[in-house]
């Protein structure tokens, strides 16, 4: 399942990457007499409503989509883990602390804060970073920065049972700093369960981005992302299902595929496999 | 009932050579916290006030029931627990008083064995970076070539294969894992070794190998146990001296075969009435404790074992026994007997 699945987001990613240089029609090049149109051979995916081609546009949003995803999942899991780590550490205070943080952060609603965050700060970065890269840069932000609680938690039940193990006495025992407690034997054991975490907060961060495009927050309109080719078809479902239906399927595809990957890492790197 | 023992060296006589690890009136209560404020409400007294010595090149067997505080009193003298009092001497330094970088030395003459050679190898490791990780903190090799080397050395003395180093632990049985603990305890070079109850996991035909090979690294390298464990008939063998734990308190300490020829305590009585004796012609009187092992948050009055003791008099429930020397080397903590 796991190579299936590899294989299929090595094609996605591989068509992302490579696709603009091979099919080389662009992304807005707008043409009225051909709107609306089903799949073709001049079209493959067909066309939208302003006649514009739903194959590089796609090619071109998947880039966007996907490395969205993979940044807000880093920045998801790097927090994660740093605070996780931290509290499962540190005993008392420090932890309370950082919990009662994590906590504040889950029942925070987030689309509307999400919508805050970017109406308050899209002009500045913008200014900074230009128009995409700043959109770019506030999207990875916003989605890592509300997804990392999850991995918080898992990292820090993980630490908490992990460092009375034996195997960490007995690293203790030998005089082994804290640092080298956490990095040799505690976070090595602690990483299965993460890094599925991490392969959801990929599928979950295309999907936010899909979502903040949907509302029309994510990037500039003239933008083709997943999500935001998705909102346009969203008035047309009835006329031109494909509009809606291939970007979807990308989509729903993509995030399985990493899900399924997600697991089979997790196995992989399991020493304790049986080859 | 601990202050005459602290001032005295419990279980040796005072003319012997300087012990090379004194344990004095150690004290282990762990905290119960409830309540919204979690509070302190409640302490386990897990190791109420233990004294003893061992000399260098000695086993001193540590022997009682699940609970005693065995396991705590060893990894307090090792200060993988902190403890809650009292005093760890350690050729002629205080242990309780080191910092980080007395510890960090202190742990180089100090080793531990665990119990469950399960849980006490790190499963994403290689044995070879199991053992050879104590020769990286105290930089006790120049090179790589050197460690491997050394752990090549040490999993052969512990019995297994130099091609054993590139494997993982879940490659091997429980025997091998704890020769594979045994190898990363020497790694430093020890003077003491902990070893906390390290047969118990095991089969029966192999906790044999395991002891024979702790005796013979014993004789090879001049080692000085701290031998843990819940059966008798394990310690015999391997001890020169047995110490009896109930509730947290040594109860009774002697050469390993006076205390099973002759026991003093009451309780040493009991617990070695239960070992079996291989020869069905020797009739035993088994002695059968009543009740279960008392609650370590509120332990009895006075003489801990009153409440499960066959001779147990009023005045055991009032006063304290202290630990005294009945004959030469065989100390014992009861007010009838010895």
């Amino acid at each position: 399942m796991a190579l299936v699945s590899a294989l299929a987001l090595a094609v996605i990613l591989f068509a992302v990457l490579a696709g603009p240089f091979i099919w080389r029609v662009p992304i807005n090049e707008i043409d009225f007499a051909a709107k609306l149109q089903g799949p073709s051979w001049k079209h493959p995916l067909g066309t939208d409503d302003l006649g514009q081609d739903l194959l590089s546009r796609l090619i071109y949003g998947g880039r966007i989509s996907i490395a969205v995803g993979f940044a807000a999942m880093v920045v998801a899991i790097f927090f994660g883990v740093l605070v996780g780590a931290i509290a499962g550490m540190s005993s008392g205070r420090v932890d309370a602390a950082l919990m009662w943080v994590t906590d504040l952060f889950l029942s925070l609603p987030q689309l509307p804060l999400l919508l805050l965050v970017i109406y308050l700060f899209r002009e500045p970065v913008k200014g900074v970073l230009g128009v995409e890269g700043g959109a770019f840069v506030l999207i990875v932000a916003v989605i890592g920065g509300t997804r990392w609680m999850s991995a918080a938690r898992l990292v820090r039940a993980q630490f908490l049972s992990l460092r009375e193990k034996e195997f960490v006495e007995a690293a203790r025992a030998l005089g082994a700093s804290r640092l080298r407690q956490v990095t040799q034997h505690i976070l090595p054991n602690a990483l299965g369960p993460v890094i599925v975490v991490a392969t959801i907060d990929v599928a979950a961060a295309i999907i936010a981005e899909s979502t903040l495009s949907f509302l029309g927050l994510g990037f500039p309109s003239d933008v083709p992302t997943w999500g935001s080719v998705l909102r346009d078809a969203k008035d047309y479902l009835d006329i031109a299902p494909h509009w809606a239906l291939f970007p979807g399927a990308l989509i729903f595809i993509t995030v399985l595929a990493i899900n399924f990957i997600g697991d089979g890492l997790r196995d992989a790197l399991d020493p304790r496999r049986v080859l | 009932m601990s202050a005459p023992v602290a001032s005295r060296a419990a279980g040796t006589a005072p003319d012997a050579a300087k012990p090379l690890l004194s344990v004095r009136d150690l004290r282990k209560h762990f905290a119960i916290r409830g309540g919204i404020l979690s509070r302190v409400v409640d302490k386990v007294h897990a190791v109420d006030g233990v004294s003893f010595d061992i000399k260098a090149g000695e086993t001193l067997g540590v022997v009682g029931e699940s609970g005693c505080g065995k396991s705590t009193t060893g990894r307090c003298i090792l200060r993988l627990i902190e403890p809650s009092s009292g005093e760890v001497w350690f050729q002629d330094a205080d242990v309780m008083k080191m910092d980080r970088n007395a510890l960090q030395a202190m742990r180089r003459d100090m080793q531990i064995i665990f119990q469950d050679p399960y849980a006490s190898l790190n499963p994403r490791l290689t044995i070879g970076a199991i053992i050879g990780e104590a020769l990286i903190i105290h930089k006790l090799v120049k090179s790589r070539q050197a460690m491997e080397d050394r752990v090549v050395q040490l999993l052969e003395t512990v019995g297994l294969r130099p091609d054993h180093m590139r494997r993982f632990p879940h490659e091997f049985s429980g025997g091998q894992r704890q020769r594979i603990g045994i190898a990363r305890a020497l790694a430093v070079e020890p003077k003491l070794l902990i070893c906390d109850e390290p047969v118990s996991a095991l089969d029966v035909s192999i906790q044999a190998q395991v002891i024979n090979l702790l005796e013979d690294l014993q004789e090879q390298f001049g080692l000085t146990y701290l031998f843990i464990a819940h059966d008798l008939s394990v310690v015999e063998h391997i001890s020169t001296r047995i110490a009896v734990m109930y509730l947290g308190r040594v109860v009774e300490i002697a050469p390993a075969a006076e205390l099973y020829d002759t026991p003093l305590h009451p309780y040493s009585e009991a617990l070695l009435s239960a070992v079996p004796i291989p020869d069905p012609t020797i009739k035993r009187k088994r002695i059968m404790l009543q009740g279960d092992v008392p609650n370590p948050i509120r332990p009895p009055s006075g003489c801990h074992f009153h409440t499960r003791c066959p001779i147990a008099k009023p005045d055991c429930a009032t006063r304290v026994p202290e630990l005294r020397e009945s004959k030469p080397g065989h100390w014992v903590s009861c007010h009838y007997r010895g």
